[in-house]
């Protein structure tokens, strides 16, 4: 067994030894030719997206391990897919160990660029953009990685997805840092998944920034262990694009922080201000569901160290003008829906609960009272997310 | 001497090239690890696009099949000599290293008129090697003399006569590698879909395929999905959950391409929220098209599944690849499906 892996080193060793670059440029039948070099490409292989705007129809996709699909920055490889008629993404990866980098995806019909079962998958220096602003009609989600394990998304700008700009699903091992997130339903959602940090990222002017989720009737479920920190969540107060039925259709305008349905959440020494419901809300999942094994509540969340700015001057909620009011006409910065288990703040923030105790309550059976969620026994944070070591930037 | 051979052989040559049993398939490329520039370095069909299948080469059909902005098809099996396919209750049949499988797509000039000239597309074969199954498009040239492979995919225009003598026109999408493989994908490997022993049953066909030594056994009562459209065969529960197992569960299952869904469609999926029985969407977007649920029962109108099935948008339209048309009669049948269901579906 052992000698097989040493033989699958130094085939993998050799064949990165004559990796070959495959360049495609701009210009007529650009589909092809870039899905062409996509398929034609072998594990240790370079696909070089040139300089200029590609015209394409169709989604794009790779199934190769071990390549890396590199543009020529931001905002010089431009994937156009304003006239896309066919497949649901602008680029749809299937394959391990992909590096995509330095290029941009705009308005594709459905999400922007996917990943699934895609373990050890990089997405650095990346746009994806819906360029005539937040509307109903642009695609779903700009980054998403689903499925997969070991997952980086880092250095990219997302703006315009009518539900998440970059949305990890189902995954375990995701880091999420130093990216620009505006004009999103969402910001950033970490959904039904395992140990994600989130940090140093620009979150602003979203519905939502970021957001923490747990569903019920997925494959996997349970999501736990995320940390939020040292982020700036700042103005999101854009009104809700997302079409109904999905679950950020009921994310209120103005959220800073969302969590609902997890466990294990620590949020601290964020720069938290100006979202006009709430700075960070913690709460169940309320839709009835029919699944034994989901876990509606959230457990073992912790708010220590942010710095929280105004919050709760405009509740985008049914009835929460008439909370607000009963408040003294502005909610403070942390709302709790009452729900759950061990829910600590150590923020010098105030903290409204709804005095709920279950989930799906009627929230006009609310009973709102200041609580003080502080601890001097805050439960231990999950550590540090490492990734394999040549997912890091070479450079850096 | 060897002069005399010369001409001898030349002589044989020529009379090689005139007899009528033409050259069998090419088991060695089927094989070998090469991607065939032309189909026709396969042998399967004796006449090109004229698709006559070669020795060992067996058309067939499917009870219920995936549908494909209206093109026909026609599918072809190949097991090497001397070998049979496995027989399996559940799945694809189990076929050995060798085979092939062939689909043809294309319009007749006018579907009112059975004689009507096809005009064949493309073609994409299976291939099963060593290292498993590998899926390969063909688009076949302006003579209809071969087709050339197209991994990357290709928009053609294709133009016909409907059933109701409408003209319809699309830029027909023949599938990239990988797109193939998107339907085709059971935990990240390449897999059949059609082949499947329930599928094939027709009353004869298993047996046939016994006769032809191409399968090695069928029990009598083997199972068998019902013919989708065929009112006499079956209930419309039934009717309509075959039409969703072929034409959506290739994706919609446990290991295929939309396992992150949790919607599940395959025909023997019995959980109803995992049928989509008032089962959220997740990662729909705008393809929830503003309704709560996947299938309401009693409430086509409100069915996401319906609203997918009935979009042309990219963005929204479901299957994802393969249809650019509204399928009228499948809508029909799910719409009928869903407006008669209770909770329990």
């Amino acid at each position: 067994m052992k000698s097989i892996a040493a033989m699958a080193s130094l085939l993998l060793a050799s064949t990165s030894a004559f990796a070959a670059v495959h360049t495609v440029e701009a210009g007529p039948n650009a589909q092809e030719r870039l899905q062409g070099a996509l398929i034609d490409a072998q594990p240790g292989d370079t696909v070089e997206i040139g300089a200029g705007r590609f015209e394409l129809t169709d989604g794009l996709s790779l199934d190769v391990d071990n390549v890396t699909v590199r543009g020529a920055g931001a905002s010089e490889s431009i994937l156009d897919f304003t006239n896309q008629v066919g497949a649901g993404e602008g680029l749809m990866v299937t394959s391990d160990d992909v590096v995509l980098r330095d290029f941009a995806v705009e308005n594709s019909r459905g999400d922007g660029i996917k990943s699934k079962q895609a373990n050890r998958i990089v997405y650095r220096g990346l746009r994806v953009e819906w360029t005539g602003g937040p509307a109903e009609t642009n695609g779903a989600y700009g980054l998403y990685p689903v499925e997969s394990e070991d997952v980086l998304v880092e250095d990219s700008i997302v703006s315009g997805a009518s539900d998440a700009g970059i949305y990890v699903g189902q995954s375990d091992r995701i880091i999420v840092r130093h990216n620009i997130v505006s004009n999103n339903v969402a910001g950033i959602e970490i959904e039904n998944s395992f140990n994600a940090d989130v940090y140093e990222n620009m979150v602003t002017q979203n519905t939502g920034g970021i957001l923490v989720f747990d569903l019920p009737n997925l494959p996997q479920m349970g999501g736990h262990s995320t940390r939020i920190f040292r982020n700036m969540i700042q103005d999101n107060n854009t009104p809700n694009f997302a079409p109904e039925g999905n679950i950020v259709a009921s994310v209120p305008a103005g959220t800073g922080v969302m969590i609902m349905a997890n466990r294990n959440v620590h949020v601290f020494e964020n720069m938290i201000a100006d979202n006009g419901t709430s700075n960070v809300m913690i709460v169940s999942y309320t839709q009835a569901f029919d699944d034994p094994s989901y876990n509606p509540l959230p457990r073992s969340i912790v708010l220590a160290n942010n710095a929280h700015g105004n919050a709760g001057y405009a509740p985008d909620f049914e009835g929460g003008e008439q909370l607000a009011a009963a408040v003294g006409g502005q909610l403070p910065s942390i709302l709790w829906d009452g729900t759950g288990e061990m829910i600590f703040s150590n923020d010098e923030a105030a903290v409204l609960s709804l005095g709920l105790t279950e989930a799906g309550q009627a929230i006009s059976e609310a009973q709102p009272q200041p609580v003080d969620l502080h601890s001097d026994d805050l439960p231990e944070q999950p550590g540090d997310v490492t990734l394999p070591m040549d997912m890091e930037p070479a450079d850096q | 001497m060897i002069r005399a051979l010369a001409v001898f052989l030349g002589w044989f040559a020529l009379v090689s090239a005139n007899t009528s049993t033409p050259a069998p398939v090419a088991a060695d490329v089927i094989m070998g690890d090469t991607l065939p520039q032309s189909l026709s370095e396969f042998r399967f069909f004796t006449d090109g696009i004229g698709q006559t299948p070669n020795r060992r080469v067996f058309g067939y059909d499917l009870n219920t099949p995936l549908f494909s902005d209206y093109a026909v098809k026609n599918r072809f099996v190949y097991v090497p000599e001397g070998q049979t396919a496995g027989y399996t209750e559940t799945g694809v049949l189990d076929f050995p290293v060798g085979s092939a499988l062939i689909k043809s797509f294309g319009y007749p000039a006018d579907f009112r008129n059975p004689d009507s000239p096809v005009r064949w597309i493309e073609t994409r074969v299976l291939l099963r090697r060593e290292s498993g199954w590998v899926a390969l498009p063909y688009i076949w040239n302006e003579d209809g003399s071969d087709a050339v492979l197209a991994r990357a995919g290709r928009r053609l225009p294709a133009s016909w006569i409907d059933a109701q003598g409408e003209r319809q026109e699309i830029s027909y999408r023949v599938p990239n590698q990988n797109q193939c493989k998107t339907c085709h994908a059971r935990d990240g490997e390449i897999a059949l879909i059609g082949p499947s022993a329930r599928n094939l049953n027709n009353g004869q066909r298993l047996a046939q395929w016994v006769d032809w030594s191409i399968l090695d056994h069928a029990p009598d009562d083997a199972p068998r999905v019902p013919r989708w459209n065929d009112e006499s065969d079956a209930t419309l529960g039934e009717r309509a959950r075959a039409y969703l197992d072929v034409n959506c569960a290739h994706c919609h299952n446990g290991s295929g391409s939309a396992s992150n869904s949790g919607l599940f469609l395959t025909y023997e999926q019995n959980n109803p929220v995992t049928r989509g029985i008032l089962k959220r969407p997740v990662a729909a977007g705008r393809g929830s098209g503003g309704l709560e649920f996947d299938i309401e029962p009693g409430h086509p109108e409100r069915s996401i599944l319906l609203f997918r099935m009935q979009a042309s948008d990219p963005g929204i339209a479901m299957p994802e690849l393969g249809r650019e048309l509204l399928h009228e009669e499948g809508i029909a049948l799910i719409r009928r499906y869903i407006a008669t269901m209770d909770n329990q579906g």
